[in-house]
């Protein structure tokens, strides 16, 4: 049995003896980059220590076809070859690096408790500082009186959503058609006031993470029909349709969002008859949606190119007309086809909202500038810049995950 | 008997080239017409004319009674009543083989949805293809996709029907049910003009045979005397190689 043993070549016949040989090695490498165990040494052998404990800890136990399932499944995917192995042990040594840091200053020790700067003595996060902008953060410059208007109006639109997912088909259209062209005013009026009793906001008082689900609503609800037309127009036989397509798509495409909107709030105005007025955010909200829908117009594109001519032919040896056949064959099948490049252009656009910032609007981030620049408040931008983040990542995963869902919904051709 | 089709000095280019020259070709109401001829030889080009999926630029077009031109109105109630299969079946790939049946009735034909969907069962019946009304496209074979789609053609009801080579995308052990159905819908009395090389199917069917060459009808004949004693040399070499 010992005389088996070799150190250099683990064999199957002592199976447990190397694995328990490789653990115990692994585990001492782990150890020690964790607690610096053999720091007695000079400098450049104990940096060098674990990682020659767990290389070696990984090839003794590195036996194939062990019959036991987990060591397997172990050596196929992290420890196949010795340099497998080394890329395993430099990510495992990472994570044990990188991760306690990061979780000390979210969570150990951060301040979570309290109303003031002095508040925050932890080395950590002082989330003290979200907590105490939280309103302005979501709500912006709002009254904070008038808070449950946008409460209301939000909370609205999830019971229609939801409502929309439980009832039948038939009266599901219905609530689709509400949602989408009526449902906007009301929250609108609803937040805006100024009749019905309620006490008039202006739109410079909106703001905050309200604010960015405000404008990526209804930039999404427009520049989705926006782009399907576009993306028809290009591929129209008409030429005046066709060209004017392509020149409104390559025109938004082509200058940066940061410019549209500052032309949106600064130019625009100019151009208006002397006694009309336009509200800063409807121009923003017109701005984004005519640059994004000709993103979507592209994606929309994409798909209409890569369905075959054949049904095109067989729409229309079926009767239907132009706006039948592209509503009921064309346009779902493109759609379908396209919906990750359309998941990607909301994605963006919800991304995107934060650069209204430049007109003066200030939603979720601008609200955070605000707070970080507050004299009682500086040195917080990290907090703020990490929830904001976080809120966008959490909104974007939604969607993202929402997207992946429709894709398998909708996939009949196996 | 009246004159369902008719074309007269048809002529049509892709760009430069001629694929349709001077062609006159009439069609009697519930005469079953085949045409045949070489690959390229225009044979798609002429009876996508007759519906206007292709557009003539000389010559005239006349399909029960309405002349298809630029101006024609409501091209798409001629469409209606003129029903096509393709090589590729063409059927719609996000919707059931039912909802493909019913789709155009319901929305063309503004059909009541329950009355579609009896008239779709029933269609699909005919091709002995019921058992998969609720499958998407993608579930089934070949030969029941091509069924399927000439079950699709025909619940509008159509008073002529065009088959483009609608075997020739087909494993051969499913051409046969394709045919089959073909024969029936002959028999029922439609009035058909089919593209195909299948000359069993020409034999058993066909009142007259068309052969097409370069874009011209080279000769066209009652079936029997088109092979029995065919006149023109091409066809006679065509045949020669087909049969
Ligand atoms: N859309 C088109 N544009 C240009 N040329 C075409 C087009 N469709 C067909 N053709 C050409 O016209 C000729 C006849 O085509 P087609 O009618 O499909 O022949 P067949 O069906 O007899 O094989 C071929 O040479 C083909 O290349
Ligand atoms: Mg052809």
């Amino acid at each position: 049995m010992i005389k088996n043993l070799s150190l250099l070549k683990p064999n199957r016949e002592s199976l447990h003896v190397y694995v328990s040989l490789g653990a115990a090695f692994f585990i001492l490498g782990i150890a020690d980059v964790t607690f610096n165990i053999f720091e007695f040494f000079p400098i450049w052998i104990s940096f060098f220590i674990p990682l020659v404990l767990c290389f070696y800890g990984l090839h003794l136990i590195r036996i194939e076809f062990s019959g036991i399932k987990i060591l397997d499944i172990l050596n196929k995917n992290i420890n196949s070859n010795w340099f497998n192995a080394i890329l395993s042990i430099f990510a495992i040594f990472l994570l044990i690096k990188s991760i306690p840091p990061i979780l000390d200053w979210l969570f150990f020790d951060a301040t979570f408790i309290g109303s003031k700067k002095e508040d925050c003595t932890g080395d950590g996060a002082c989330w003290v500082f979200i907590n105490v902008w939280f309103e302005r953060l979501m709500y912006g410059l709002y009254p904070i009186n008038e808070i449950w208007r946008i409460n209301a109006a939000f909370i609205g639109l999830i019971l229609i959503v939801g409502l929309a997912f439980f009832v039948s088909a038939k009266i599901k259209n219905y609530v689709l058609i509400f949602l989408i062209f009526v449902y906007p005013f009301i929250m609108i009026s609803l937040i805006s006031g100024g009749n019905f009793g309620l006490e008039w906001v202006e739109t410079n008082a909106w703001g905050g993470l309200a604010l960015t689900f405000i404008i990526s609503i209804f930039a999404l609800t427009f520049c989705f029909p926006v782009g399907l037309f576009l993306a028809l127009g290009r591929r129209s036989s008409y030429p005046v349709i066709k060209y004017a397509s392509i020149g409104f798509i390559e025109f938004w495409r082509g200058v940066p969002l940061i410019t549209v909107l500052f032309m949106a709030s600064v130019m625009f105005p100019m151009f208006l008859p002397e006694d009309t007025y336009m509200d800063k955010l409807v121009r923003v909200i017109i701005a984004i949606t005519l640059f994004e829908s000709a993103y979507m117009a592209e994606v929309v594109r994409g798909g209409l190119q890569a369905l075959p001519r054949g049904q095109y032919d067989a729409g229309k040896s079926l009767g239907m007309g132009y706006w039948r056949m592209h509503l009921l064959i064309i346009m779902p099948q493109a759609l379908k086809l396209v919906i990750p490049g359309i998941a990607n252009t909301f994605l963006a656009l919800v991304k995107d909202t934060p650069l209204i910032l430049v007109v003066g609007l200030l939603e979720l981030i601008g609200m955070i500038d605000m707070a970080k620049t507050n004299p009682k408040w500086l040195g917080f931008a990290a907090e703020g810049y990490v929830f904001a983040g976080f809120v966008f990542w959490i909104i974007c995963y939604a969607m993202s995950r929402y997207s992946i869902s429709l894709e398998r919904k909708y996939k009949t051709d196996r | 008997m009246s004159t369902i089709i008719e074309m007269k000095e048809v002529n049509k280019w892709f760009g430069d080239f001629q694929v349709l020259k001077d062609i006159n070709l009439d069609v009697q109401e519930k005469q079953k017409i085949v045409v045949c001829g070489p690959s390229g030889s225009g044979k798609s080009t002429l009876i996508r004319c007759i519906n206007r999926l292709e557009e003539h630029q000389k010559g005239k077009i006349v399909v029960d009674g309405n002349e298809l031109s630029e101006k024609t109105k409501d091209i798409e109630k001629i469409r209606a009543e003129v029903g096509m299969v393709f090589q590729q079946f063409n059927l719609f790939p996000h919707l059931s083989i039912l909802d493909n049946c019913t789709l155009a009735p319901i929305w063309v034909k503004k059909t009541p949805k329950k009355q579609a969907e009896e008239l779709a069962m029933k269609q699909l019946e005919q091709v002995q293809i019921s058992d998969q009304a609720l499958k998407f496209p993608g579930q089934l074979s070949g030969g029941q996709q091509q069924r399927a789609a000439l079950a699709r053609a025909l619940c509008m009801e159509p008073k002529i029907m065009l088959f483009d080579e609608p075997t020739s995308a087909l494993d051969p052990e499913m051409i046969k049910e394709v045919l089959d159905a073909m024969v029936n819908l002959a028999k029922g009395g439609m009035t058909m003009i089919v593209v195909t090389h299948e000359m069993g199917f020409a034999k058993e069917v066909a009142d007259e045979v068309v052969f097409m060459d370069e874009g011209m009808i080279v000769e066209r004949a009652k079936t029997k005397e088109f092979f029995a004693n065919p006149k023109n040399e091409r066809t006679k070499l065509f045949l020669s190689q087909i049969l």
